[in-house]
């Protein structure tokens, strides 16, 4: 084989990976998975309009728009603080006792949103309190409690906290009414 | 080369990912909640979160007052990526289409048509994708200038249009994250276009790019791989082994260095250097196809230094490594065709990480996953496992939620059972409290009523006190007694009494103004009364209307959605057979491929044996030994088996 004959073989392989042809073993597979994927794709479709049905009938059932509550927990932005655990008390009753992941603390500070808890609340003034356990950037242990008076409407309430660790310019634990 | 492919798409999946948009300034908390799942991977979550959201936004009548006005393109484009996670390309198409077609400006719509042609090019439509790239025109964002102009190139190469993918190419000045990618396709782009040397010059400085994540390492090593394969190829041994050397050692590319560095050194004849890194590679994890090729390669070069009895040795090790191996592709082969492998794959605590599903092999009895490194590399493979995946998870949630129907329908009978008895009596009661307060409500409404009228028509008797008003009849009844009668001392009473009637009405119009104000003020406060007595009833009304639909009206919808569940539980049940039937046969026939090689490597390393220590035998005995070593068989660096 001459040498630019050799370099001409290594290039069709390379043309042929870069087309992304399937390997031998799988070719003849291919129709099949391909059918069976589109099957799997209309179960999924499927299957997530059965979940948003499902969530229908469960807040209509367990929290009816006009005792809803619903708490939300967000890092502020930029902050490195390493939430630990999130302790919620509604009038004195703990309703939430979260531990976050490593997953879930990465979540966070790339601007996501976790709710806490759902739950109800008749209408009229409560008591909210919330406990923060984290580390703070050098590592030190913190914990912050904070206690907020929320007032409940007909309509489902919404309420946010945003939490930042210490040296932080934003307050621990600040609330958001939505 | 199936290891070159391989990058390529780790390449196309880390130059062309996109991951949800964050959540800068807030506005919406589903939204932020959606994103929370998909940020940790929970598609299916995020899709059913920020679904229920948009439907609920486009139901609207006025859209623009709801908090998910301030991240719609977003969200849109968002539900979209969720949807390619999730593997549902064809919603996600049909979402991003929706943004393209919709009234947004120039830079939304070109990228929203980027993230179409993305997806089309990753579902393999690839003049779609052409078209969806030809309608990115006018301003693109910043962000994405790089990824559009790299996705192009890769829709030209793969069209076959490598000339207008080099053009491309050499425009895009990227950063770090995606510098080692262009480099290299533009190598590949100027070696499908003919242009060899440059090629190889490209490829070359591909190879020798800073890079620090893991990604840029590997790209770079397999820039250098790959480089040192044409450089072989064609004869050029020297530069071939200085681009193999550039791989890492740790890398995942390491071991196809190490043996085609050896193969460098074997062909121009430097067998005592090929010793050096194929006797590295033998020495590493054996069920590695590179380490068992490694394993035939070492004795064939010691044979060819006339070291015979080394060369037996070392046959003889490779036979029992081949044997052993053979056993454990059995084994394997046997673990799958009993349904271990899905099992194992199923393990939640086992997907903690990328390799999980190599670190399968250390579960009792579960198939050596190690073998089926390169098929579950290929993407056909991997969306054949993430579907099955996806479907036992899919499985696991309708069975919860038929448990939740369940709870749902005992829920709703034992409310039914606690309020029926009670409510005829609460709302007999009700009847009558509402009967007396809408006595009271109507009273105080003609009082109201009575009031205004006095403002406009001034009556200052209807202000009188209950004394005046006492008073006055006196005086009237001692006229009505003083009226016949004409004698002096009644008409002198009679004065008196007028007299009295004027002191009166001179004080009940004089003080009619602030009477008619204190009226009015008792009025309001009486207002609070009637406030507070509204929002009790109000709250009544809700609490009984609330109680009624904590149990009525449930029983179609929850039949309907078991229906639902059951019918989707079927299909899934279904499909997870078919979906785990053609994972287990692809596995398989990839094991008896791997299989098949290793029992021609035994026979080759066991004539290997036979063949050294004859020659072994013969150089002891001062016989001459008849001239080359042991033929064998090994995969060289063009891919081409026999040598």
């Amino acid at each position: 084989m001459t040498a630019q004959a050799r370099c001409k073989c290594v290039q069709w392989i390379l043309i042929a990976v870069f087309v992304l042809a399937p390997t031998a073993v799988l070719a003849q597979q291919a129709n099949t998975a391909q059918g069976l994927d589109e099957q799997v794709q209309e179960v999924k479709s499927d299957v997530l309009s059965i979940a948003a049905d499902l969530n229908q009938l469960e807040e209509r059932l367990l929290y009816p728009s006009g005792t809803q509550v619903a708490i939300f927990i967000s890092l502020a932005k930029g902050d490195q603080m390493r939430l630990d655990a999130v302790r919620l008390q509604i009038d004195g009753q703990l309703v939430a006792h979260h531990i976050y992941s490593a997953k879930e603390l990465e979540a966070f500070r790339k601007g996501g949103v976790q709710r806490l808890y759902v739950g109800n609340v008749s209408t009229g003034d409560h008591q909210l309190e919330v406990l923060v356990d984290g580390k703070a950037e050098g590592g030190a242990d913190f914990t912050r409690t904070e206690r907020f008076t929320v007032r409940k409407e007909v309509k489902p309430k919404m309420v946010g906290f945003t939490l930042a660790g210490p040296g932080s310019a934003s307050p621990p634990i600040a609330l958001g009414e939505w | 080369m199936r290891v070159a492919r391989q990058l390529i798409a780790l390449g196309l999946a880390i130059g062309l990912a996109a991951g949800p948009a964050t959540a800068t300034d807030l506005k919406d908390l589903y939204f932020g909640e959606a994103l929370f799942h998909a940020l940790q991977g929970q598609y299916f979550d995020a899709l059913q979160r920020l679904d229920t959201e948009l439907a609920m936004y486009r139901g609207l009548d006025q859209p623009e007052l709801d908090s998910l006005h301030y991240h719609i393109n977003d969200a849109e484009f968002d539900v979209g990526d969720f949807e390619l996670n999730y593997r549902m390309h064809h919603r996600a198409g049909r979402a991003i289409k929706a943004v393209l077609e919709g009234a947004v400006d120039e830079a939304v719509r070109n990228e929203a048509a980027f993230r179409l042609a993305r997806i089309h090019f990753q579902k393999g439509q690839l003049d779609d994708a052409l078209n969806a790239l030809g309608r990115i025109q006018g301003t693109v964002p910043a962000e994405i200038q790089d990824d559009v102009e790299f996705l192009r190139a890769n829709v030209y190469l793969a069209t076959g249009r490598p000339s207008e993918a080099v053009t491309v190419l050499q425009q895009v000045h990227s950063d770090e994250s995606l510098s080692g990618f262009v480099a290299y396709n533009l190598g590949i782009a100027l070696l499908q276009d003919n242009r060899q040397q440059e090629a190889i010059a490209q490829l070359d400085k591909a190879g020798q790019l800073p890079a620090t994540d893991r990604a840029g390492l590997a790209i770079r090593d397999k820039t250098n791989l790959v480089l040192g394969t044409i450089l072989f190829e064609s004869g050029n041994f020297d530069r071939a082994r200085q681009a193999w050397d550039r791989v890492l050692l740790e890398g995942p590319f390491s071991n196809q260095a190490l043996l085609r560095a050896g193969f460098a050194e074997d062909s121009a004849k430097q067998y005592d250097r090929a010793v050096v890194p194929w006797g590295m590679l033998a020495e590493r994890e054996p069920t590695d196809a590179a380490v068992q090729e490694a394993m035939l390669a070492l004795p064939h070069a010691y044979a060819s230094l006339n070291l015979h009895g080394r060369a037996a040795i070392l046959y003889g090790k490779a036979l029992e490594a081949y044997s052993n191996q053979i056993n454990r592709v059995d084994a394997s082969i046997r673990s799958i065709r009993e349904g271990r492998f899905l099992k194992a794959l199923i393990r939640e605590e086992s997907r903690e990480d990328a390799t999980w599903v190599i670190r399968l092999r250390s579960l009792p009895e579960a198939p050596e996953t190690y073998y089926l490194m390169e098929l579950m590399a290929s993407h056909d493979f991997q969306t054949a496992l993430q579907n099955y995946l996806d479907l036992e998870e899919l499985q696991s949630k309708l069975i919860g939620w038929k448990t939740s129907l369940d709870a749902f329908d005992e829920l709703v009978e034992l409310r039914g059972q606690n309020y029926e008895p009670l409510l005829p009596g609460v709302d007999a009661q009700f009847q009558e409290l509402d009967v007396r307060m809408r006595l009271r409500l109507e009273q105080r409404a003609q009082l109201a009523r009575h009031l205004k009228t006095l403002l406009t028509a001034p009556r200052p008797e209807q202000m009188a006190t209950t004394e005046e008003r006492i008073a006055l009849e006196r005086i009237a009844q001692i006229d009505k007694q003083l009226s016949n009668s004409e004698s002096p001392e009644s008409l002198a009473l009679r004065e008196r009494a007028s007299r009295l009637r004027g002191a009166l009405a001179w004080r009940m119009e004089n003080e009619y103004q602030e009477r008619l104000t204190a009226a009015y003020v008792h009025l309001n406060e009486l207002n609070t009364e009637v406030d507070a007595l509204h929002q009790k009833y109000e709250a009544f009304v809700r609490a009984r209307q609330a109680a009624t639909h904590s149990y009525a009206g449930y029983d179609v919808p929850i039949s309907r959605l078991r229906v639902r569940v059951g019918e989707a539980q079927q299909r899934v049940e279904i499909l997870m057979a078919r979906q785990g039937h053609m994972i287990e046969t692809v596995a398989i026939e990839q094991l008896q491929a791997r299989r098949e090689r290793l029992v021609a490597q035994q026979n080759q390393a066991r004539y290997g044996v036979a063949d050294s220590y004859d020659r072994a035998s013969r150089a002891q005995s001062g016989q001459p030994a008849q001239s080359g070593s042991a033929p064998i068989s090994t995969t060289d660096p063009s891919g081409e088996t026999g040598r």
